[in-house]
């Protein structure tokens, strides 16, 4: 279930392919557009053409989310300790100094806090530049403080998932990251406080078996991969080739597990609009 | 040897079998002990194994053949407790892949199996009320010592025809909704919940994808935090991922002894990692995944042991030293109030996985 892949093989589904000519400039993968960068910028990373919706690292997104593009970090400081000290080709401890290194991140995970549309919110961010997004026990560690915080706190909780699942090179430890956030989220929605799950591309394995698809709403961004077992994965299992479609955001909407799919120019009103609508708490809770 | 005055037994004796099967114990052995010493104890094992059930087979033979001679008995009884000793030697060194061998030993006991030795008053229940039933997730009622108790367990199947039944016990998202539906009765009706995990992993296939498989192993995570009564979760054979995880919240998790637990197959991990799915032996080395490393991780409470070579080689053995451990573990945990015990549910999964510097 964990299917964390190189991203040399991963099948290019964020339509970043950069043409390298000029820097400047980016080519849409899904309808061939040349697009200026500074318009995709301004266009949330959304191709103007066709709607594709590039991927974005984490502090993009808290900054198109947040008021202002304004938020605080927390919990930063977690770093792995590779319990397993884990070999294959390359060590673990290497590759998780190189992400490190290219996104300033100790893992693949920013909490945050800010104001949506006035009101305090709290962020938990997938970032997937980072080993695949892969969850291990700095992930599961960082996700759990961020929903015991606002279930203590009694402030509004997003997760955004951008993760290919556990992460293969903590074992067993990686798995019981889900059990964690789980029970987390158990004690959060007894609490009768809000939870909204943001499904971008991709979600998969481990990280939509737990905590991905437990939210109050579960959302997803247009043409993003979610599911559980990696396509390759079924394909193999079944010995047929998927249908067109088969688990992006709009075929999960169709099969009943998303609430909605959302538009990244909508989705901080949309988010907003929830929270209103879950600011009332039933009795008792 | 003792020589005794009996014809009969001297004859026996001069047949020269259990001296030649003595000698092939040893030859097993010096082979074992010589290349634990080169360092490859992986090919050592399997084929010391190899052996030693050669002569166990023929012991069993002699057995039958014996009759009523009580000296033979006495001698070959000398030599299976050889041949038993040896085996703890080697399974004691035994690395994580042949584990993994002997979790998914087609001979292992499976989930109606320990029903059938730990439990009575069995009665299957079915269906998850939404789609269908999934027979590779088992559910039922039973009594242990007695007392009402669900069941809940992966099965696998024995012969060719039950394997593909039980589609060799990978769930769909049906048997996992099956299975909190009765863990909602269990709860309903103040129940003790016994599961036993064994399945290489949840069913990776399209329909499973379209009923939501991984809705409903998250589900599972989250409400089985939330059950109010004893849960206790035994790993017997492959711990399979999230589809393992699926039924093994539990105030109690326990393994036994040639078990595995893993976030991936060692294939998968060889065929990602080193994009060669014959690195499976290095692959399970690095993931780390038999009963030591998890209690060692505080992934788990207790190893429970297995008889020598496996719980496939003595289903009652191995049956005896479960029901024991469940026995003391339900016992414990019938003390607790309500609130202790979701405290400690908590918790026990709050406090895993701590691997991280924090400066
Ligand atoms: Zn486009």
């Amino acid at each position: 279930m964990s299917w964390f892949k190189r991203q040399s093989q991963d099948f290019d589904t964020s339509g970043e392919r950069k043409v390298k000519t000029e820097g400047l400039w980016v080519k849409c993968d899904q309808c061939r557009q040349i697009i200026w960068k500074k318009d995709l910028e301004e266009n949330l990373h959304v191709c103007p053409k066709c709607d594709k919706h590039f991927r974005i690292d984490a502090r993009t997104r808290l900054a198109q989310l947040f008021d202002n593009g304004e938020y605080t970090m927390e919990d930063g400081n977690l770093s792995s300790t590779d319990p397993l000290k884990f070999t294959d080709l390359k060590p673990y401890a290497a590759r998780l100094k190189a992400a490190q290194k290219q996104t300033g991140l100790k893992d693949a995970i920013i909490n945050a806090r800010g104001l949506i549309l006035g009101k305090p919110v709290i962020i938990s961010a997938m970032e997937y530049s980072f080993i695949g997004g892969s969850m291990g026990a700095v992930v599961g560690e960082t996700i759990t403080r961020a929903i015991e915080k606002a279930t203590k706190e009694r402030i509004p909780i997003i997760i955004i998932s951008a993760s290919g699942g556990a992460r293969m090179m903590e074992g067993t430890i990686s798995l019981m990251t889900l059990a964690k956030i789980s029970a987390a989220l158990a004690r959060l929605d007894q609490a009768g406080m809000p939870f909204i799950s943001v499904l971008t591309d991709p979600t998969t394995g481990g990280v939509t078996a737990s905590f991905a698809m437990l939210g109050d709403l579960n959302i997803g961004e247009p043409g993003a991969l979610i599911g559980f077992a990696g396509p390759r994965v079924i394909e193999q299992t079944i010995r047929q080739k998927l249908p067109e479609g088969f688990q992006r955001s709009e075929f999960l909407l169709e099969h009943g597990m998303l609430d909605a799919v959302v538009h990244r120019r909508d989705l901080k009103n949309y988010i907003a609009r929830a929270f209103e609508f879950m600011a009332v708490r039933k009795q008792g809770a | 040897m003792t020589e005794t005055g009996d014809p009969g037994q001297q004859s026996w004796r001069q047949l020269g079998i259990l001296p030649a099967i003595e000698y092939w114990i040893a030859t097993v052995q010096g082979f074992w002990a010589a290349s634990a010493e080169t360092n490859s104890y992986m090919e050592a094992s399997g084929k010391a194994e190899q052996e030693l059930e050669k002569i166990e087979q023929q012991i069993v033979q002699l057995e039958s053949a014996a009759g009523d001679n009580q000296e033979a008995h006495r001698q070959l009884a000398m030599l299976q407790e050889q041949v038993a000793n040896l085996r703890k030697q080697v399974t004691a060194a035994m690395g994580p892949w042949q584990r993994t061998e002997l979790a998914r030993h087609p001979q292992r006991p499976y989930m109606l199996d320990w029903v059938e030795l730990m439990f009575t008053d069995w009665s299957e229940l079915h269906g998850d009320r939404r789609f269908g039933d999934d027979p590779a997730l088992v559910c039922g009622m039973a009594k242990f010592h007695g007392e009402d108790v669900l069941v809940i367990g992966h099965q696998k199947g024995r012969d060719v025809k039950q394997r593909v039944h039980r589609n060799f016990g990978q769930a769909n998202p049906e048997g996992y909704r099956k299975a909190m539906r009765l863990m909602r009765l269990a709860e309903k009706f103040n129940r003790p919940i016994f599961t036993f995990v064994d399945t290489q992993g949840a069913y990776p296939g399209l329909g499973a994808e379209e009923r939501g498989q991984a809705e409903a192993i998250a589900y599972n995570l989250r409400e089985m935090a939330k059950l109010t009564v004893p849960v206790i979760v035994t790993v017997t054979g492959e711990g399979g991922s999230g589809g393992a995880l699926a039924i093994a919240i539990g105030d109690r998790v326990l393994m036994l002894e040639n078990s595995v637990y893993s976030v991936i197959s060692p294939e998968g991990c060889a065929s990602i990692m080193w994009r060669d799915s014959t690195k499976r032996e290095l692959a399970a080395q690095a993931l780390r995944i038999t009963a030591p490393d998890m209690m060692e991780m505080g992934i788990i409470d207790a190893i429970v042991p297995e008889p020598p070579g496996g719980a496939h080689r003595d289903y009652q053995g191995a049956a005896a030293a479960l029901d024991a451990v469940l026995q003391t573990n339900l016992a414990e945990l019938k003390k607790l109030t309500v609130q202790q015990l979701l405290d400690g549910r908590y918790n026990k999964f709050r406090k895993m996985a701590q691997f991280f510097t924090e400066e």
